[in-house]
């Protein structure tokens, strides 16, 4: 899941200043389940934008943003209410702004930040797990990524900075990544593979926009 | 593994004698004044000294310079310090070829603590490498005269590579495991953090015993109460055992801050005699920033000469 959390109020009237009608966008998936931009939230900020003074043309809940083939066909649906727009009020990730920036001409500004790709205790409690690195180990860290979860991404670790669990980092509140891994590997009697050293990744394979094409 | 000498530290753990070491911490500041003054008060008490690398990620000067003056203007041996915190692995590369140009003899490969808790938290952490990579590079320049890729090297370094361990690690296994990748990689020798408690640098030795590598014994004494308290509230990865806390607390009621600086005589001294005693510890690193004046009454009243 693509974590994302609303930027404050004042952000987006400052954000949106001098665009005075504007047209919102959610997203059915991501930010529906942080209901950071899902139906009620969007509907919620229509009203809060109205109340502000702006002009809302019309709304839309694409089920997901990123996936162009959907939104190009509700950018067609709703053509004439974004055509009276001067902006686009996405709420939903990073990716999907850009995706409506690539399919509109109008300007497309952010109604969330973006956190990172994490799992959902509950809401109000998203954990970060992944950082797309391009290159899984998690076959030889006993299924816990120490590139995400460990502040120094290290490969070889634990660093000096842990104490009784935990990372030096937020001030020894968080696990330390090595700590779970040391203690996941031990349970599956598979220490060997802690010991391993493990080399310096390739940072080249994620040097510049990365694509995925195949066919 | 035979470790060759290059180093002045590394041919006297070599013929067997127990050594000290130091630290001198470059600060915020274009002047070298200070840092060669304190080489000359460790010069003839110990081997050779730490340069330390941005400590707790303040931003300092670059530790290879004062590195360069300590050997050239005092003669003392420097223990050139890198951190993989601010520099990827091609800046780490060209500053170990410039270190061995500038006569640079020991490397302590070390993560480095982290930007959060430096004196601008929002720089940019790199960790292009980890402390082993690093250990990795290092031993790829002397041993094979190439760079991590493979990139030949024209005359290449010789290098004597530390690494650094945590004795009051907890857990302490992950750790010792770590230490024992960073030694299969090459590392010549081991440097601890402080260590307060004899027993749990024996802990520490016989844990790594099996490593068969030298280990120097970090101890940090207490420049004032202020920095025990400190260290006691804000450094959890570091055991102060109450009996010296109490110590030290008493010597400042009976008699202020001279009483506190016998007192450390007194728990230093007989800390590093019995670590002589009781362990297989090749020396002991004492890290003293700001006081230096007294490593050597440390040592002498070690009895150690």
């Amino acid at each position: 899941m693509i974590i994302t959390i609303q930027k404050p109020f004042d952000k987006i009237l400052e954000m949106t200043k001098g665009s005075d009608k504007l047209f919102l966008i959610g997203c059915g998936i991501c930010a529906t389940e942080c209901q950071t931009g899902g139906e009620t939230e969007v509907k919620a900020m229509v009203e809060k934008l109205k109340e502000a003074g702006k002009t809302v043309t019309g709304y839309s809940v694409i089920e997901s943003v990123c996936d162009e083939r959907r939104t190009r066909l509700e950018f067609k649906k709703n053509e004439e209410a974004m055509a009276k727009a001067d902006a686009l009020l996405i709420m939903s990730c990073g990716t999907a702004v850009q995706v409506a920036t690539d399919l509109s001409k109008k300007m497309c500004v952010p109604g969330c930040d973006t956190e990172f790709i994490g799992m959902i205790e509950r809401i109000g409690r998203f954990y970060e797990r992944c950082r797309a690195c391009g290159d899984c180990i998690l076959f030889e860290t006993g299924g816990i990524c120490p590139i995400a979860r460990c502040g120094k991404g290290m490969l070889n670790g634990p660093c000096g900075g842990q104490s009784k669990g935990k990372c030096e980092v937020g001030g020894w509140k968080k696990d330390c990544a090595w700590v779970l891994i040391y203690n996941r590997l031990k349970d599956l009697n598979k220490l060997d593979e802690f010991r391993h050293y493990r080399p310096p990744k390739d940072y080249s394979l994620i040097a510049s926009a990365r694509e995925v094409v195949y066919r | 593994m035979t470790t060759e000498s290059f180093s002045e530290l590394m041919k006297e753990i070599g013929e067997g004698r127990f050594v000290f070491t130091g630290e001198i911490e470059p600060v915020k500041t274009t002047n070298l004044h200070e840092v060669l003054e304190t080489a000359k008060i460790l010069k003839g008490h110990v081997v050779a000294a730490n340069v330390t690398d941005n400590p707790t990620a303040f931003a300092y000067m670059n530790a290879l310079v004062p590195s360069y003056m300590i050997q050239r203007e005092v003669g003392l041996e420097a223990v050139y310090q890198m951190t993989v915190r601010d520099r990827n692995r091609l800046a780490l590369t060209s500053d170990l070829l410039a270190a061995a140009a500038l006569g640079i003899k020991n490397v302590l490969a070390l993560s480095g603590d982290h930007t959060t808790v430096g004196d601008d938290p929002r720089a940019k952490p790199v960790y292009d490498l980890d402390s082993a990579q690093l250990v990795e590079l290092v031993k790829k320049m002397v041993d094979q005269g190439v760079d991590l890729k493979g990139n030949k090297i024209i005359d290449p370094p010789k290098f004597q590579v530390g690494i650094a361990a945590n004795p009051n690690a907890d857990p302490l296994e992950p750790e010792i495991l770590k230490i024992e990748r960073k030694v299969n990689l090459g590392a010549d020798f081991i440097q601890t953090q402080a260590v307060y408690d004899v027993e749990l640098a024996k802990r520490f030795m016989d844990s790594v015993a099996y490593l068969r590598k030298p280990v120097l014994i970090g101890i940090a004494p207490f420049k004032s109460m202020a920095m025990m308290e400190w260290m006691v509230k804000f450094v959890p990865g570091i055991l102060v055992p109450e009996e010296i806390q109490t110590r030290l607390r008493k010597a400042k009621e009976r008699g202020g801050k001279e009483e506190v600086y016998k007192e450390n005589l007194d728990i230093f001294g007989e800390l590093v005699r019995e670590i002589r005693k009781t362990t297989k510890a090749q020396g002991i690193h004492i890290m003293t920033i700001g006081f230096e004046w007294i490593v050597p009454k440390i040592i002498e009243r070690s009895g150690i000469a």
